[in-house]
């Protein structure tokens, strides 16, 4: 299993967690390494709290705290935080963006990536992100490319993908994803005043779905 | 942050006059709008360290939310919606208006030096 490895590329700081913090953590678990590069600090997020609990000037600083304390609660040992501003992924040089992943990927080898599907993830920052992914692991002759799987939650990525090929079951590690999430507070407070009420009827649709995964696996 | 008080505030934009100051000014409804609503016509925009020297600056209205000129050299610089104002450990003045979930939906920021 040694030679196992993860790569996981995304923007924000909380892009991991409801969709993949449990397959980081199974991961994780049976001592596979996970490597996350998460490009930006979510410096443009808007939920300030009422009454505020940040400034558009401390989000980033804390939200760089609670993407390591996610990262910590997953078991993730290399964690990279590369400085870009959050809106601002897809005005960067493509080629220079593009370089410095494939870069990762030379030095990393890993097995699987994990990344937003191109066309089908919704922000900018997140179509940027999984564009350059793409182009990275394109560049590689073809018996050298990891396995990519995407995260996809454009309105039409069912019609258009069909159904994701790869669904897992992550209950085995529920716990550390609910942490995961929670350690993310500046972005998932509401879920957790949801959870906190007991009410099955508030319980928001992300968490009805918090033990199942799923990828669509990027046919180059 | 604090809510706007209109004397408290004005006091702080007055230590800003005649210098060079940075500025942040920022519209946003957040980049998941026309996810969520496929009729919304999302916008937004911001600019980050303008570097500006403000002749005239003016925090004005009758109740919360409140809105800001400033003259500048060459033109003006304005923001509505202002609701929450704090000085913060790095001598900023930081404007912001928030809607009832405690979203920020405007910011208008002074500083004395670029901000990071």
């Amino acid at each position: 299993m040694s030679h196992e490895h993860v790569l996981v590329v995304f923007p924000h700081p909380d892009d991991e967690a409801f969709g993949v913090s449990g397959t980081i953590a199974m991961n994780t678990e049976k001592g596979v390494p996970v490597t996350y590069v998460c490009l930006t600090l979510g410096e443009m997020g808007r939920n300030m709290g009422n009454p505020p609990f940040a400034t558009r000037e401390s989000l980033p600083k804390i939200r760089k705290k609670e993407l390591q304390a996610a990262a910590d609660t997953l078991n993730i040992q290399d964690l990279r935080m590369w400085g870009l501003r959050d809106k601002t992924v897809e005005f960067e040089d493509p080629k220079t963006l593009t370089a410095r992943i494939g870069n990762v990927i030379d030095e990393l080898k890993p097995t699987l990536i994990i990344t937003f599907y191109p066309g089908y993830s919704v922000h900018p920052d997140h179509e940027a992100t999984g564009r350059a992914v793409i182009r990275a692991v394109e560049q590689l002759p073809e018996d050298r490319r990891p396995t990519v799987h995407c995260v996809a939650f454009s309105n039409d990525c069912y019609e258009m993908l069909g159904e994701p090929d790869v669904v897992k079951d992550v209950s085995s590690v529920s716990h550390q994803k609910l942490e995961a999430i929670k350690a993310h507070r500046s972005q998932t407070e509401w879920i957790i005043a949801a959870m906190a009420e007991e009410n099955p009827e508030k319980v928001p649709e992300v968490l009805k779905r918090i033990n199942k995964e799923q990828f669509w696996t990027y046919k180059f | 942050m604090q809510p706007i008080t209109l004397d408290t505030v004005q006091n702080e934009i007055d230590k800003f006059l005649n210098q060079d100051v940075y500025l942040h000014l920022e519209t946003t409804n957040g980049a998941y709008a026309s996810h969520f609503n496929q009729s919304f016509f999302s916008v937004g925009a911001y600019i980050r360290n303008a570097k500006v020297k403000i002749e005239r600056g003016i925090i004005t209205g009758d109740k919360a939310p409140y809105r800001a000129g400033l003259k500048i050299e060459l033109g003006w610089v304005y923001a509505e919606g202002l609701t929450h104002w704090e000085v913060n450990e790095d001598g900023q003045l930081l404007l912001a208006g928030h809607d009832a979930e405690g979203k920020l939906a405007v910011a208008l920021q002074l500083s004395p030096h670029p901000f990071e």
